[in-house]
């Protein structure tokens, strides 16, 4: 769960996800939901030629089982408190 | 409970609905229709689709009607801008056409899996997906 809170913390960011097909979207960041489906607006494919069926499309949503990699703006994610986090949940979780 | 709606695939999809969207399937097919209907899992349920096929920046239409999706098959569902829709670079040809293109291309595209695969597996890597994730 807790990977799923650090992307609700991330909504209205703009991000790049990269599928499994080598296929990269970056756009705003819209929601996401427990399976890390992702919804993303206002979205630009990166090498648009090799993705034509994406050139009408304004935005997506993107099931999470074929999610490779999400960038996101170095900024945006405090890793220290993340870290904490981890730790605290790990703690939680495996308490007797 | 009510703020929870925008954070699960029901809440994101809802504005979707009737509206004219791209599908993206695992096998890599490409189907335009009107979504009616979904659930949790992202199953769709299309209407009036038809399967579009790309070589470069042209494209054929096979008409297929209602289409009903199982969630796990769906790499991506993007609504269609109607207005960029008409504007960009891309033309209809007839399917005969495109059909040998198509499936050439996809040749070449197995191929270089296949070789990709052969030289990842050689780095420790597992194969992707398995059952093709060549969309």
């Amino acid at each position: 769960m807790l990977i799923f809170s650090v992307f609700k913390t991330l909504t209205d960011q703009v991000v790049t996800v990269e599928l499994k097909n080598d296929l990269c979207i970056t756009g705003t960041l819209k929601s996401v939901d427990q399976f890390l489906n992702i919804r993303l607006d206002k979205i630009s494919v990166v090498d648009p030629e090799r993705y034509p069926h994406m050139m009408a499309v304004k935005n997506c949503f993107i099931r999470g089982s074929v999610v490779r990699y999400v960038q996101i703006p170095a900024t945006a994610v405090d890793t220290q408190l993340l870290e904490d986090a981890t730790r605290r949940e790990h703690a939680s979780t495996h308490k007797r | 409970m009510d703020s929870l709606i925008p954070f699960t695939t029901s809440g994101s999809l809802v504005d979707c609905v009737d509206k004219k969207v791209l599908i993206v399937l695992r096998d890599g097919r490409k189907l335009v229709g009107v979504l009616r209907s979904y659930d949790q899992f992202a199953n769709l349920v299309l209407e009036d689709s038809y399967e579009r096929i790309f070589h470069g920046l042209e494209y054929a239409d096979v008409w297929k009607g209602v289409f009903v999706i199982r969630g796990e098959n769906v790499v991506l569902l993007g609504e269609i801008d109607l207005d960029v829709e008409d504007e960009v670079p891309l033309v209809q040809v007839p399917l005969q056409h495109i059909m040998p293109l198509h499936n050439a291309e996809n040749e070449v595209r197995k191929k270089n899996e296949i070789e990709k695969g052969k030289i990842l597996m050689k780095h420790g890597f597992v194969k992707e997906g398995g059952e093709g994730d060549g969309y």
